[in-house]
């Protein structure tokens, strides 16, 4: 919107003096083009402005089409949505406020999806970012095999989720997996992983700590920018290796902490492939395609709100409470947009 | 910190050591920074060197667990692949017999073959228009100087953060309602010749290292701006191109939202990714095949980081790091 506002401005005020009318805002300039003499140096300037405006109005053009169709159009008409009823058949219907209070106060899977998608948030983040942390530790740490290790460390990261999900429900299932195998054969009877409301949600959180490549390729470039004096002179000082990651380590990190910490509470809220997938195959139901299925097996314990999107848009055909579901999510990643832009989180640059 | 990611694999070397390897204790280590300055006397020589020893077998051996623990499950993965069915539902971790015509049985399942064009399909026409769309605009925002471009820059990353399910309803209604386009792939992959978010704000981080000075140079040369970008900007960015194109491959490879809204009625326009969950529930006994499946989806991405590991770990980096 804003940013229409932008280009908008500059075509506008760059509109009178080049196209030599003079008569617009700019007239107070004008008299040297109008004269037929060479034009004066303010002229050129102006039109060197629009020429920059224009070319960088040029230049950004795709995405100025993208912006606006693919979100702008959308996003006014998840709001539009969001108080009609429509089943994607019948034209919509004005209903108020209805769809809202369906989703707040009546819809049951609605508590579920938010409370398992803030448990993910916050426990998922965390662990993540604090084992992001320990293997770029870990790794840097190394003296030789560096190159093996961080690959080894990395590799899982790049495994597709739905091909990563499969084979975790294998490792982990309860009855035959290679997982409850060997706690099986050290004495341990394992849980039921991904078939116990309980458990489910901390195997998808070691399905993603499994896939910790990102965090630690990001945490190891930071601790190896740390300045190697600054070590040096706590350890002069006699700092143990706590005071060390306390007072050295982790000031300077800090801004890769939050950039982390942000960028995972977003791709947290959106999560969706992993817990479907885990929860489809491990309720062994066979699905064909377009059966309607009940999400969040085991008893609603994998369920995420974009998970209820889907199910609301595309399942149950109630577009209107997937907009207000949809509105939900935006407000919450809007919310967490603002607050790293506010804080320094390497995002924007110094420049900007 | 210390918990490996699945549980701890029984032939772990030193199991007792690995507790303490996460983080030295501060005791040992305060008497080696003590003993360092005074390297006259041998002996405190030798018993700092002995202490390095062990911080040495410490670190390793944690890492070694640890490495284990990553790659057991893709051997784990592996070996079911190989096993016979029925053995493959024991529970046993070793093949007794090796079956690789699992693989060929996969490769014979019907519509397999198609998710793998379509996936291909998808992840190639997507990256090409991702990174011809993306360059010029990231070119913008990195070196033009306009007003807005501060909006700009927090609309880009407002894109990137926005979860894809809260513009789906309405973007599947048009693509469905107005084009006749769901059953194809089309609706994921035309919106990437018009920027992807990501792409650009990455590929803008990674122009701004490059010294104005070149750009400048190139413009006192009498290069339009176009030429500018395609002769002087688009060699030194490189990297970052590479980068974006990687990132965009793997994200459309890994896609299971995108083909699931507009694929899911059309069995012939499934992508791997999508298709190898309704593989599972097809066999869903079959745990071997299910494995053998799974590594086929796994193989190109991993195949294509080794080749291209350096441009990927630069991307990663960039993410995080600069700017």
């Amino acid at each position: 919107m804003a940013l229409s506002l932008s280009s908008g401005s500059g075509s506008g005020s760059g509109r009178g003096p080049d196209r030599g009318s003079g008569s617009g805002p700019g007239s107070g300039s004008g008299p040297g083009s109008r004269d037929g003499s060479a034009p004066s140096t303010a002229t050129l300037l102006r039109r060197k402005k629009t020429r920059d405006r224009l070319r960088t109005i040029g230049f950004l053009s795709p995405w100025l089409v993208g912006f606006t169709v693919f979100f702008g159009y959308p996003l006014v008409a998840t709001v539009y949505f969001s108080f009609m009823h429509y089943n994607q058949i019948k034209e919509p219907t004005f209903v108020g406020l209805r769809n809202w209070s369906y989703v707040f106060q009546e819809m049951p899977l609605f508590g579920p999806a938010l409370w398992n998608t803030l448990w993910l948030v916050v426990v998922m983040v965390a662990l993540r970012v604090v084992f992001g942390i320990g293997v770029g530790l870990l790794v840097t740490k190394l003296k030789s095999g560096v190159g093996f290790f961080r690959t080894a460390f990395y590799v899982p990261y790049l495994a597709p989720p739905v091909a990563a999900t499969v084979a975790f429900v294998f490792l982990l299932n309860p009855a035959t997996g290679p997982v409850n195998e060997l706690l099986g054969a050290i004495g341990i009877e394992g849980p039921n992983w991904f078939n116990d409301p309980l458990w489910s949600k901390p195997s998808l959180v070691m399905l993603s700590l499994w896939g910790i490549g990102d965090l630690m390729v990001i945490f190891m470039a930071a601790l190896l920018d740390v300045p190697k004096e600054q070590y040096e002179a706590a350890e002069l000082d006699g700092a143990g290796a706590w005071s060390r990651f306390r007072y050295v380590t982790w000031p300077n990190i800090t801004p890769i902490v939050m950039f982390a910490v942000v960028t995972g509470v977003v791709q947290t809220m959106q999560y969706y492939t992993q817990a479907l997938v885990a929860g489809k195959l491990a309720s062994g139901i066979t699905i064909g395609p377009g059966t309607v299925i009940q999400p969040g097996y085991p008893d609603h314990s994998t369920i995420t709100v974009p998970q209820l999107v889907y199910q609301l848009g595309f399942q149950n055909f109630n577009t209107g409470a997937a907009s207000v579901l949809s509105l939900v999510l935006f407000a919450i990643a809007m919310a967490v947009t603002v607050l790293l832009m506010r804080r320094k989180s390497g995002l924007l640059s110094a420049e900007d | 910190m210390t918990t490996p990611t699945t549980p701890t694999p029984p032939m772990n070397p030193q199991p007792p050591a690995a507790p303490n390897a996460a983080l030295p204790s501060p005791g040992a280590r305060q008497r080696t920074a003590a003993g360092a300055p005074s390297s006259g006397s041998s002996a405190a020589g030798r018993s700092a060197r002995r202490k390095r020893a062990l911080h040495w077998i410490a670190v390793h051996s944690m890492a070694i667990a640890l490495a284990l623990a990553f790659v057991l499950p893709f051997v784990f993965v592996f070996l079911t692949s190989v096993m016979s069915d029925g053995q493959a539902m024991s529970g046993e971790l070793w093949p007794t017999s090796w079956h690789w015509e699992n693989y060929t049985k996969v490769f014979r399942t019907p519509g397999f073959l198609d998710w793998w064009r379509n996936s291909l399909m998808y992840a190639l026409v997507g990256t090409v228009f991702t990174v011809c769309s993306s360059i010029p605009v990231a070119y913008a925002l990195a070196k033009f100087r306009f007003r807005g471009r501060r909006t700009a820059m927090l609309l880009v990353i407002s894109t990137m953060m926005l979860p894809p399910q809260v513009i789906v309803v309405p973007m599947y209604l048009v693509w469905a309602q107005q084009f006749h386009l769901s059953g194809t792939l089309w609706p994921l992959i035309i919106p990437m010749a018009f920027g992807d978010a990501y792409s650009i704000f990455l590929l803008r981080q990674f122009l701004l290292t490059i010294p104005k000075e070149y750009v400048e140079s190139a413009r006192i040369d009498g290069c339009g701006e176009l030429r500018t970008l395609l002769r002087v900007v688009v060699p030194m960015a490189k990297p970052g191109i590479a980068a974006i194109a990687l990132f965009q491959f793997f994200y459309c490879w890994n896609d299971y939202f995108g083909p699931q809204i507009y694929a899911a009625q059309n069995p012939g326009a499934w992508t791997l990714s999508y298709g190898l969950e309704s593989f599972k529930s097809a066999h869903s006994v079959d745990w071997n095949l299910t494995m053998a499946a799974t590594l086929l989806v796994m193989a190109p991405v991993i195949i294509v980081f080794f080749f291209a590991q350096k441009a990927f770990v630069e991307g990663v980096t960039l993410t995080g790091v600069k700017g």
